[in-house]
């Protein structure tokens, strides 16, 4: 059984782990490793030389983003870390695990990450709902204030660092890294067109990094333990352990820290239990609900970037969703797009009437008054909105991963409800 | 009335001391007034259950803003309601995950019991539906929450325990 740094204070009643605890298990360690010694350049060759990819959905290499902020210190004014902690993505609950069972595990990763690229203040953006965790971490944070982890000049090193929590009022497009600066800014959350990317005119105009919680969780043990132990923590390509969850029809639904590059057979298998009795395998959404499917035959690629976005999809939040058999293809592929046409900001066209255009469709589909020529349109609609540069973010693209794919592998029950007026799975339900 | 009330503070009128003390604990660490209105915004509905149209005014005022604006960013976020709620928000999670699992149904036993549909308050001003976007807690499909207090697993058959003494909550 390899290592799982990320959820070894996990309790098995899911109590939260308080700054005692966590320091007695060796907490707090990378942290004083950096600060007796360890220079914001060296950090990030660490963390550069970890190959830590951002944990978010995009996959992108953590090291690179952090390196782009520049730290010639030319220009005075604030530098901005912001976690992430907007855990809106449909079927992804990974992340309030971390939240509300080690929030100092967290903290001490921002507070590493923050002095590698030289921010002063640190936010936590937290999706509103998260109640429980934002009074965690803001207790956390009052604990590691007192203990001089945080503040001014922390552990005598001459470094300090703010930090605030964030409670979001309540809109998926926040996930977005520049709507989530956007609404920290106090204003509605509509995305930034990038160049310029936030590395550099981020929060207030001023250079900011945005991390996910997850990807933060892993720096304190990087730090501390080195690159070569986080690469070998990984079974192929990618380095270090990944939460995985499996949400649907199956038998032990759940959220587990597991070796990057695990098959996803061993995760649905047996992390999940298999299907729930009764109910077969039909397909899955491997990470989150802006993810292509895959089918059965994908069981035994292991979950990394390349492989998944090899067989046409992405391993997005790690976190899958299963479509059984006596589910309606087309009723979930609807609930999806009616999701994102919902959570779009409004601002760009393809998304904001493009979108609510594909749930109309989808709606006739499925309520049996759909035409032949209804999936020429959708088709049609996966080439113009699935298209990455039609808008300033990637919401409308994401909502068309799982239309496309259903239309590849489920497309014979599009079909059938077309051809026979009405939904065959209703009833089922 | 109206040209009295914004000839005098709108502010000192409506805003309550505690409502004021909070809200300049954000503005204390913010670079500019109106940056923290979604804070204030949220602050207002704590003490107030929704957002009127003279608290907004006196908020936009507060934090030298024009109101049209604060109303721009207060309509554009789900949990800040420009409309009466109950004193209980029920929030039926309608996202994929749940909806595999039955939440149509969930929510419809909700609807039923109450005698409201998404949107509505009870007449007696205990509750208010409405749907939720992924409450975060798919294993454990479907889920909602009553106030600040979440629900997973729900069944139809635990709707009336859940309503009546919030049966089988953990903290949000």
């Amino acid at each position: 059984m390899s290592e799982l740094p990320l959820t070894r204070n996990v309790r098995p009643d899911l109590s939260p782990t308080g700054i005692k605890a966590y320091e007695a298990n060796g907490g707090y360690q990378g942290l004083r490793r950096a600060m007796a010694g360890l220079s914001p350049a060296d950090c990030l060759q660490v963390v550069k030389d970890s190959k830590l990819r951002g944990r978010g959905g995009a996959g992108f290499p953590t090291g690179m983003k952090w390196s782009f902020v520049p730290m010639d210190n030319v220009s005075p004014g604030h530098k901005y870390l912001i976690c992430n902690a907007d855990e809106m993505e449909p079927g992804t609950f990974k992340d309030r695990l971390l939240l509300e069972c080690d929030p100092h595990q967290l903290i001490e990763g921002m507070i590493l990450a923050a002095y590698t690229i030289g921010a002063d203040v640190a936010y936590i953006f937290i999706r509103a709902e998260y109640l429980k965790a934002a009074r965690l971490l803001r207790e956390a944070i009052e604990e590691a204030k007192a203990k001089h982890y945080l503040g001014r000049d922390i552990l005598g090193s001459g470094y300090s660092l703010a930090m605030y929590v964030h409670a979001s009022a309540g809109r998926y497009i926040c996930g977005e890294e520049t709507a989530l600066i956007s609404s920290l800014e106090g204003k509605r959350a509509n995305p930034r067109a990038k160049p310029p990317f936030p590395q550099v005119s981020g929060l207030w105009g001023r250079p900011t990094i945005v991390n996910n919680v997850e990807t933060l969780c892993n720096i304190p043990h990087i730090i501390e333990r080195g690159p070569e132990w986080f690469g070998s923590l990984g079974l192929g390509e990618d380095a270090g352990t990944k939460l995985f969850g499996v949400s649907g029809r199956v038998s032990n639904p759940g959220c587990w820290e597991m070796p990057m590059g695990t098959t996803i057979r061993e995760i649905l298998e047996d992390k999940a239990g298999g299907m729930a009795a009764g109910y077969q395998l039909r397909g899955f959404l491997p990470g989150g609900g802006s993810t292509d499917f895959l089918v059965e035959e994908h069981l035994d690629l292991p979950m990394e970037y390349e492989s998944i976005g090899k067989a046409g999809s992405r391993m997005g939040t790690g976190t899958m969703i299963v479509l059984d058999d006596q589910t309606c293809p087309v009723g979930f592929v609807k609930n999806l797009i009616e999701f994102f046409a919902q959570e779009s900001c409004g601002f760009c066209t393809p998304c904001r009437d493009g979108l609510p255009w594909n749930a109309q469709v989808l709606d006739d589909i499925e309520q049996g008054r759909g035409k032949p020529e209804d999936l020429d349109t959708l088709e049609q609609h996966v080439g113009y909105i699935g298209a990455i540069g039609n808008t300033h973010c990637a919401l409308a693209p994401g909502a068309m991963e799982p239309l496309q794919s259903a239309l590849k592998y489920f497309r014979e029950d599009f079909q059938r409800h077309i051809d026979d007026g009405a939904c065959p799975y209703r009833g089922a339900h | 009335m109206s040209e009295q009330l914004h000839s005098l503070d709108a502010t000192a009128l409506h805003l309550s001391d505690a409502e004021l003390a909070e809200i300049d604990a954000e503005i204390a660490h913010a670079p500019y007034r109106s940056a923290v209105a979604i804070d204030a915004l949220k602050i207002v509905q704590s003490h107030r259950r929704w957002v009127s149209d003279e608290s907004l005014e006196a908020l936009a005022a507060y934090l030298e803003m024009p109101a049209a604006e604060l109303e721009g960013i207060a309509t554009f976020y789900n949990l800040i309601f420009r409309q009466p709620v109950g004193e209980n928000v029920i929030l039926v999670c309608n996202s994929v995950s749940c909806w595999i699992k039955g939440c149509e149904g969930i929510r419809a036993a909700i609807s039923r019991q109450l005698g409201i549909e998404p949107g509505q308050t009870t007449a007696d001003g205990r509750f208010t539906l409405l749907p939720i976007t992924c409450l975060g807690a798919c294993d454990k499909a479907p889920v909602m929450m009553v106030g600040e207090h979440k629900f997973e697993d729900v069944t139809v058959e635990r709707i009336p325990a859940i309503l009546e003494h919030g049966e089988g909550a953990t903290p949000g």
